[in-house]
C-alpha cells in the first residue's frame, strides 16, 4: 500500500487478513521437495538451467559410458549365437565337454553373461544415484 | 483327474481371496492403475517374472525342446538376454518420467492427443493378440488337464476369461500384482521340482543326463531315427532360411521386451527408479534361472517321455505335463497342470490391466476429453468397464477360433509389434531432442503395420498345407509365403526405425525441442516423479 506523500510515515494498520491475522491450518512455508506433485513442481523449477549444469552433463557422460559399450557388447555377444549356429554349424557341433558341444556351452554363456552385465550395471548405477542427487540438491553451487 | 480340479480351484479360491483384500484396500486411480506405487523391488521383480513366464514359456519352450532339441533352446537364451535392454534404456526413465502407461513418456513434449491415440492403438493391439494366444491356449490345455468329457474348450475359455475380468474389474494392479507373484513362485517351485527329479532319474548324473540328450529316438513320417538333440537344425536350417529366422526372432526379443505394454506399466507400481532398477536385477535371476532349467524340462521330457509319446497324448505343448506324470505320478502332474492354469490366468490378468490402462488414460481420458476428467474417478470406471469389454471380445475370438487354431504366430506379432512400434518411439523420444509428433505418430504406425502385414504374408498365415490337415489347423491363406521368414523383426524394426527418424527429419516442433532438457532432466534424475501414495 503505496503513500501518496513521501513525508508521511507508512501506514502502521495491518492488512486485513494478512499472514500473522490467521493461525495457518498448516505450514505456511514451501513444502518439502519430497511431497511436492509433479504438476506444482512443473513451475519451481529451471530445467534448462539444470540441464545446462556442469554436474548434470557429467551424469550423462558417465550413463554414457557405461550404458553405450554395454549395449554393444550384449547385442554382439547375443547376435553371435544364431549367426554362428547358422553359418558356422560344424565348428558349433564341436563336442568339448564330454558329450556337450559349443553351441549348447555358448549358449548357456548367454544367462551368465547377462547377470554379469546387470550385476555391473547395479554396482555403475549405485554411482549415477549420487551424482543425479547432486544435481538436484546442490544445483547452484558451481555458478 | 480330480486331484488336478482341486488344485484348480484351490487357486483359484486363493486368488479371489487376494482380489477380496485388495478391492478394500484400495481406492482411486493411483491404486487401481499402479497398486498406489508401494509394491516393493522383490515383490515387483517376482510379478514382473510372473507377467513374463506365461504358459507359451513354461508349455511352449518345453515343448519345442522336447520336439526340436536345441533349436527351442535358443527360444530361452533371447527371453533373458531381452532384459538388459529393460534394464540399461527403459525401465528407470520410464519410471521418472511417466505416469501411467508409456504413452506418459511420449506425450511428456511431444503433441499429446495424435501421440497417444496410436500408442494406445498400439497398446491395445499388442495385449489383445497377446492375450487371444493365451486365452486359445488355455483353453485347449484346460480341457486336455482336466479331460473334455469334464469341461468344453467353450467352458473352459469362458471360466478363464471371467476370473481375468474379476481379478482385474475389482482388484485393481494390486490384486494382478500378487496373483503374479504366487504364479511366479509356484512356477519356480515346479520347475525346481520337476528339474531335480529328471537329474534324479538320471542317478544325478549331468554327464549321464547330457549322454542321453544326445541320442533321442523318435519316428519321423514312420521311420524310426536317432539324433543328437544337443546340435543345432532340426527347426531351424538351411532349408528355411533357418538361421535368418533364428537372427529376426532374436532381435524381436531383445528389442521387444522392453516395448511390451503390460511389462511397462510394472515400472509404475515400485516408488522410485531406483526400485524399479531393483525390480529388473530380481525379475533377472528368476527367469534366467527358469529359462536354464527348461534345458531339464525339454531334454527330460525329449529322453524320458519320448516324443513319439507326447505326440500321441496332446502334443507339444503337453511336454512338461506328461513329464511330470511319468516322473511323479497322477497327483505330481495334477500339481504341474494347475501351475500352467495359474500361469494363464496371471498373464492374461496383466495384459488386460495394461489394456484398458491405455484405453482409459490415453484414449479416453487425453484423447477424447483433452486431458481431464469430467468427473472425478471416470478414469478407473471407463477402465473398469474396458477390462469387461476387452475380457468379453478375447473370450469370444477365441472361442470363434476354436481350440486347434494356429495361434503361435499371435505371440511373435505381439513381440514384434513391440520392437518395431513402441521400442523406437520410446528410445527416440528419451534420447533425440530433435525428436518430434510426426515421427512418433509415423514410427508407431509404419512399426504396427509392418509387423502385422509381413506376419500376414510369412508362413505363419500364408502357406499350402498338404492335403489331411484338419479344416480348423490349416493356414488362413492357402498360398505360398511371400515373406520366407516366420518372425518378421529383421525387417519391421528398422522399417519403425526409418519411419521415425524420417517422419522427424521432414518436419519441425520447436515445442517438442524446447522440453527436452525437462524430459532429460527427469528421466535421469527423477526429479519430479510421481511419488507412491499412502492408503
Amino acid at each position: 500500500m503505496a503513500t501518496d506523500n513521501p513525508n508521511r510515515p507508512e501506514d502502521p494498520t495491518p492488512f486485513v487478513a494478512a499472514p500473522t491475522d490467521v493461525v495457518p491450518l498448516t505450514h505456511q512455508a514451501p513444502k518439502p521437495a519430497h511431497e511436492r506433485t509433479a504438476d506444482e513442481e512443473a513451475g519451481v523449477i529451471d530445467w534448462e538451467k539444470l540441464a545446462a549444469s556442469e554436474r548434470f552433463r557429467d551424469l550423462l557422460k558417465a550413463k554414457k559410458r557405461f550404458v553405450v559399450p554395454a549395449m554393444i557388447f550384449f547385442v554382439a555377444y547375443y547376435f553371435a549365437l544364431p549367426v554362428l549356429i547358422g553359418y558356422a554349424r560344424p565348428f558349433m557341433e564341436k563336442r568339448v565337454l564330454g558329450p556337450v558341444n559349443l553351441a549348447y556351452l555358448f549358449a548357456l554363456s548367454q544367462f551368465f553373461m547377462a547377470w554379469i552385465i546387470a550385476w555391473l550395471y547395479v554396482r555403475a548405477a549405485a554411482r549415477f544415484d549420487r551424482m543425479a542427487k547432486d544435481v538436484v540438491t546442490r544445483p547452484r553451487e558451481q555458478e | 483327474m480330480t486331484a488336478a480340479l482341486g488344485m484348480f480351484l484351490l487357486f483359484v479360491l486363493i486368488t479371489l481371496g487376494i482380489t477380496y483384500w485388495a478391492a478394500r484396500r484400495s481406492h482411486g486411480a493411483a491404486a487401481f492403475f499402479t497398486a498406489s506405487r508401494r509394491i516393493t523391488g522383490w515383490q515387483n521383480g517376482v510379478a514382473v517374472a510372473g507377467d513374463y513366464m506365461s504358459a507359451a514359456s513354461f508349455l511352449g519352450i518345453a515343448g519345442l525342446i522336447a520336439f526340436f532339441g536345441y533349436d527351442g533352446f535358443m527360444f530361452s537364451v533371447g527371453w533373458l538376454v531381452a532384459y538388459l535392454t529393460v534394464l540399461l534404456v527403459v525401465a528407470e526413465p520410464l519410471r521418472n518420467a511417466g505416469k501411467y502407461t508409456m504413452a506418459d513418456v511420449l506425450a511428456y513434449r511431444l503433441n499429446p492427443r495424435p501421440v497417444r491415440a496410436t500408442a494406445a492403438l498400439s497398446t491395445i493391439t499388442v495385449s489383445t493378440f497377446y492375450m487371444i494366444a493365451q486365452m486359445v491356449g488355455a483353453g485347449a490345455l484346460v480341457t486336455l488337464l482336466l479331460g473334455s468329457s469334464h469341461v468344453s474348450y467353450e467352458a473352459a475359455v469362458i471360466g478363464v476369461g471371467v476370473l481375468m475380468i474379476i481379478y482385474v474389474v475389482f482388484g485393481g494392479m494390486l490384486a494382478t500384482t500378487w496373483v503374479q507373484i504366487i504364479k511366479a513362485i509356484l512356477l519356480m517351485g515346479g520347475t525346481i521340482l520337476l528339474s531335480l527329479l529328471v537329474l534324479a532319474h538320471f542317478g544325478w548324473s549331468l554327464g549321464g543326463f547330457f549322454e542321453a540328450v544326445t541320442r533321442v529316438s523318435y519316428h519321423d513320417k514312420g521311420v524310426l531315427v536317432t539324433k543328437n538333440f544337443l546340435e543345432p537344425g532340426l527347426r531351424y536350417n538351411a532349408t528355411n532360411h533357418g538361421a535368418l529366422d533364428l537372427i529376426s526372432l532374436g532381435m524381436a526379443l531383445v528389442f521387444g521386451t522392453a516395448g511390451l505394454p503390460h511389462i511397462l506399466v510394472r515400472f509404475y507400481t515400485v516408488p522410485d527408479a531406483k526400485t524399479a532398477r531393483v525390480s529388473v536385477v530380481w525379475a533377472m535371476v528368476l527367469i534366467g534361472s527358469f529359462y536354464i532349467m527348461t534345458t531339464f524340462l525339454g531334454f527330460g521330457a525329449a529322453t524320458i517321455v519320448g516324443r513319439d509319446f507326447i505326440a500321441g497324448h496332446g502334443g507339444n505343448n503337453m511336454s512338461a505335463p506328461l513329464l511330470a506324470q511319468a516322473l511323479g505320478g497322477d497327483i505330481f502332474f495334477a500339481f504341474i497342470a494347475a501351475i500352467a492354469f495359474a500361469t494363464i490366468l496371471a498373464v492374461v490378468a496383466g495384459l488386460t490391466i495394461s489394456a484398458s490402462t491405455s484405453f482409459a488414460h490415453d484414449f479416453y481420458t487425453a484423447v477424447i476429453h483433452k486431458g481431464t476428467e469430467r468427473k472425478p474417478g471416470e478414469e478407473v470406471r471407463v477402465a473398469r468397464v474396458t477390462a469387461f469389454v476387452v475380457g468379453a471380445v478375447a473370450i469370444a475370438i477365441a472361442i470363434l477360433l476354436g481350440k486347434d487354431a494356429n495361434v503361435a504366430f499371435l505371440v511373435a506379432l505381439a513381440f514384434a509389434v513391440a520392437a518395431s512400434a513402441n521400442l523406437p518411439v520410446i528410445v527416440l523420444s528419451l534420447f533425440w531432442k530433435r525428436f518430434n509428433t510426426t515421427g512418433a505418430v509415423l514410427g508407431l504406425a509404419v512399426g504396427l503395420i509392418a509387423s502385422l502385414a509381413l506376419i500376414i504374408v510369412g508362413p505363419s498365415i500364408m502357406k499350402v498345407d498338404p492335403p489331411g490337415v484338419a479344416a480348423s489347423a490349416r493356414h488362413l491363406i492357402q498360398h505360398a509365403p511371400i515373406f520366407p521368414l516366420e518372425n518378421p523383426g529383421i525387417l519391421s524394426i528398422p522399417l519403425g526405425f526409418l519411419a521415425a527418424i524420417l517422419g522427424t527429419l521432414f518436419s519441425r516442433e520447436s515445442h517438442a525441442e524446447a522440453r527436452f532438457a525437462e524430459l532429460s532432466v527427469r528421466a535421469n534424475t527423477g526429479l519430479g516423479a510421481e511419488k507412491a501414495s499412502s492408503q
